[in-house]
């Protein structure tokens, strides 16, 4: 069963971190990282640039109407993710809580959608 | 009356089937979800069972082992479904149940009771609260959505709604259908009793229409022993369950002939039930020397030393006050703290009591018995225009209709009272 876990936190307080408390950090995240990969739960996974190099696209009545910025404004931002293929939610939520990103920001757990394909 | 009481009045063997049902189908259901790993099959199937049991048990007699008879029938609808009407990949997935469904025994004493799965799957923390109740009433208590509806005053499409929402989030979230493992049984088991408590509560006290709802106290009560007769032994389970037989054995006594609620030191301690009182007091004795306490066993412990006084003016007030502040202890919160003011306050005189009650308005400013209580202890000490001014404040906050005019009633007292 795979999941993805949606990383949102603050990243005006992750950028006033400084070095030592950035380098602290990065370990959390590598340490985390190498224990999916030993349960054996890893698929993917990945940082994200801050929302202020994001770019928004819509398709409107045929034209392209690109914005800078984020989708919406909110007080936590989506951050990075990690794609986890586990047996069940139990274990979706253990992974989640052990994710550095619970403790100072959000996860949200989503079950990835799994689609019938003709086959051939 | 209930659809299933309707049931019963008629025929010997409706009645059977009737009793059956409120037993019998929580496990069946169980049982045919563990082979089948789908609520709505297991459902279907366990109802068509009962339907077959209503048309021929009357004509047959009633099986040897109709709690076995069902869980077979159930178990052959489920395979003819399956056989019917499944494709593609689901229909992969469907031989395998098929399988696990043919290997499931004819012999009762081999059909594992699989409830304790079902609780703890229907009362899984990413579920909704509400959703949770619903879920755990329907499908391991076995009430219709018509009789959940009704006991929660919302209607019948709202409660199949949030059914069908649960029912799909245990699909595709993977919430697995098992008793937690050790690591997660302690904060999964106080969420499944926080369930049962929630439920208990509603019956307690509705906070609208009827006040005291008797079959949903019954149902958490009758819930609570499945809990606690499928899991090893455990004090705060016992406790919960100790608990809710103390409170509910005031029913009788609540209320008057009227509605009216009736306080505590008012009631007619003869109309308790002592059966009750004594099943849950050899309950506490035996669980509190576990040594393992809790919340519940706390709780239950206090409703103990009203129960055990004869008359009001035996209770041990001293002691309750005792045992609120090891509870606010374990659980800090300004409910807790209230109670244990009035408890102070019936031991040491309304003056300690309301200088413990002072400091909680700021977080209880917006609870009716907050203001209640604090009206109490202000009449007791004679002053008498705050207090007529905190049970204005208290009756405006209360929802329940028994708790309004209970209010009004000590409005009037108090205004009457006067100089």
């Amino acid at each position: 069963m795979r999941y993805m876990l949606l990383i949102y936190g603050d990243e005006r307080a992750y950028a006033a971190l400084s070095e030592e408390e950035l380098a602290a950090g990065m370990q959390q995240w590598t340490d985390y990282t190498k224990w999916l990969g030993e349960q054996g739960w890893m698929k993917a996974g990945d940082a994200l640039q801050p929302t202020s190099d994001a770019t928004t696209v819509r398709v409107q009545g045929g034209e392209r109407v690109v914005t800078d910025g984020p989708f919406a404004e909110t007080k936590e931002q989506l951050g990075g993710y990690y794609e986890i293929d586990v047996a069940n939610l139990d274990d979706a939520i253990e992974a989640a809580a052990r994710c550095p990103g619970s403790v100072h920001g959000t996860i949200e757990l989503r079950p990835i959608m799994e689609f019938d394909l003709p086959q051939g | 009356m209930t659809e299933r009481e309707a049931v019963g009045t008629t025929d010997r063997s409706a009645g059977a089937v009737d009793r059956l049902f409120r037993h019998e189908r929580g496990r069946a259901v169980a049982a045919l979800i563990r082979a089948t790993g789908d609520f709505d099959l297991a459902e279907e199937s366990v109802q068509e069972a009962f339907e077959a049991a209503l048309r021929r048990w009357p004509r047959e007699g009633v099986p040897v082992s109709p709690g076995a008879w069902i869980v077979t029938t159930a178990r052959n609808r489920a395979i003819d479904r399956l056989r019917r009407d499944r494709v593609g990949r689901a229909k992969v997935e469907a031989s395998e149940r098929l399988r696990e469904l043919q290997t499931m025994t004819d012999d009762p004493a081999e059909i594992p009771d699989e409830r304790l799965r079902l609780i703890f799957t229907c009362c899984h923390p990413a579920l909704p609260i509400d959703a949770r109740v619903a879920l755990t009433l329907r499908t391991v208590g076995g009430l219709t959505t018509r009789e959940i509806a009704r006991a929660f005053l919302s209607s019948e499409p709202a409660i199949q709604q949030r059914i069908v929402r649960a029912k799909r989030k245990i699909r595709e979230a993977a919430i697995p259908y098992r008793v937690p493992p050790p690591e997660l049984m302690r904060n999964r088991r106080d969420g499944v009793l926080a369930v049962l408590y929630l439920i208990f509560n509603e019956g307690y006290g509705a906070t609208q229409g009827t006040y005291i709802r008797r079959d949903l106290c019954d149902e958490a009560i009758w819930l609570t022993r499945v809990l606690n007769g499928l899991l090893p032994v455990d004090p705060e389970v016992r406790g919960l369950l100790a608990l809710m037989l103390l409170q509910h054995s005031r029913r009788d006594a609540r209320t008057d002939d009227a509605g009216r609620l009736v306080l505590l030191q008012d009631q007619d301690r003869a109309r308790w039930d002592h059966d009750a009182i004594d099943e849950a007091l050899a309950m506490l004795d035996e669980t509190l020397e576990l040594r393992a306490p809790g919340p519940y066993q706390l709780q239950a412990a206090i409703a103990a030393l009203h129960a055990r006084a004869p008359r009001p003016e035996h209770t041990d007030w001293p002691q309750i006050a005792a045992l609120y502040g090891a509870l606010a202890r374990m659980e800090p919160g300004p409910v807790v703290e209230l109670n244990r003011a009035v408890a102070v306050a019936m031991a040491d005189g309304p003056g300690p009591g309301l200088t413990l009650v002072e400091p909680l308005a700021d977080r209880l400013d917006g609870y009716h018995l907050f203001h209640s209580a604090r009206a109490d202890l202000l009449m007791r000490l004679e002053r008498r225009e705050e207090a007529l001014e905190a049970y204005r404040r208290a009756a405006e906050l209360a929802t329940a209709p028994a708790e309004r005019e209970f209010l009004a009633r000590r409005i009037a007292e108090a205004s009457a009272s006067g100089p």
